[in-house]
């Protein structure tokens, strides 16, 4: 933006401080920001895992067995711990951020964000049954 | 553009939210490690040749994967201090995205 200006008398040298690279580990809330924000590749290797497993399925019955012991490998099972634990986070803080995000009002009055939290849960809970059901249904 | 790349993310938080969780769960560790016992071929395969779960995945997939897209790329501007590889880093992201989409648009077709 402004490192073409030359700076001579009549125009100083603007006066932006460097940011360490680690200007995150500085405090638990910078962390707690930066962490949220990687929450999302944990999203894109689900993806690709889900797309994986279907394309195992797709393909017979000892694909999905292949898959299913290529996921019991530890390095997969540590890294879908991990995985697990970005998305829950993703889900907590995105659920939480939804009543800024969204003012809904009912009959002129706004719906307090409470009621909008709670109500995003509950769905959570809805869909993780929902899904839950389908799969171990016998 | 970045209204609709905003809705894609804004989107594809709430579907990565509602239902990743579960799937992580269940077949990230319950099943390998054997805390519940995973299920058959047979389920599965008539569960995923279901047009609906088809259509319902590929849109779970593309809207995540955007979502993926618009998060890292802020990801990578803000942690790392790299906004003046602005379009690289778009290429890579948004690129990945599509790629993404594709793969998952071929999958679900060949099912």
């Amino acid at each position: 933006m402004t490192e073409g200006v030359p700076h001579t008398r009549h125009h100083p040298r603007w006066l932006r401080p460097r940011l360490s690279t680690y200007w995150w580990l500085q405090r638990r809330s910078y962390f707690a920001f930066i962490v949220r924000e990687l929450s999302s590749l944990a999203v894109a290797w689900f993806v690709f895992y889900l797309l994986a497993l279907i394309r195992a399925v797709s393909l017979g019955a000892m694909n999905y067995e292949r898959f299913l012991a290529w996921s019991r490998n530890p390095a997969i099972v540590v890294l879908n711990g991990v995985g697990f634990l970005l998305v829950v986070y993703h889900a907590i803080t995105w659920f939480k951020l939804a009543p800024q995000a969204m003012v809904v009002h009912v009959r002129g009055e706004r719906v307090p964000g409470v009621l909008i939290a709670a109500s995003n849960y509950a769905l959570w809970v809805v869909a993780t049954l929902a899904v839950a059901w389908l799969l171990l249904r016998t | 553009m970045e209204p609709l790349l905003w809705l894609l993310f804004s989107a594809g938080g709430v579907v990565a939210a509602l239902l990743l969780p579960v799937l992580a769960f269940l077949f990230g560790f319950a099943f390998p490690l054997g805390w519940i016992g995973p299920p058959s071929h047979e389920h599965l395969w008539a569960l995923v040749r279901h047009p609906l779960t088809r259509l319902v995945v590929f849109g779970v997939c593309t809207l995540s994967l955007f979502h993926w897209a618009h998060r890292f790329r802020y990801t990578l501007y803000d942690g790392l201090q790299i906004q003046h590889l602005g379009e690289l880093v778009e290429l890579l992201c948004y690129g990945g995205a599509v790629l993404g989409s594709a793969m998952a648009a071929y999958v679900l077709w060949r099912v």
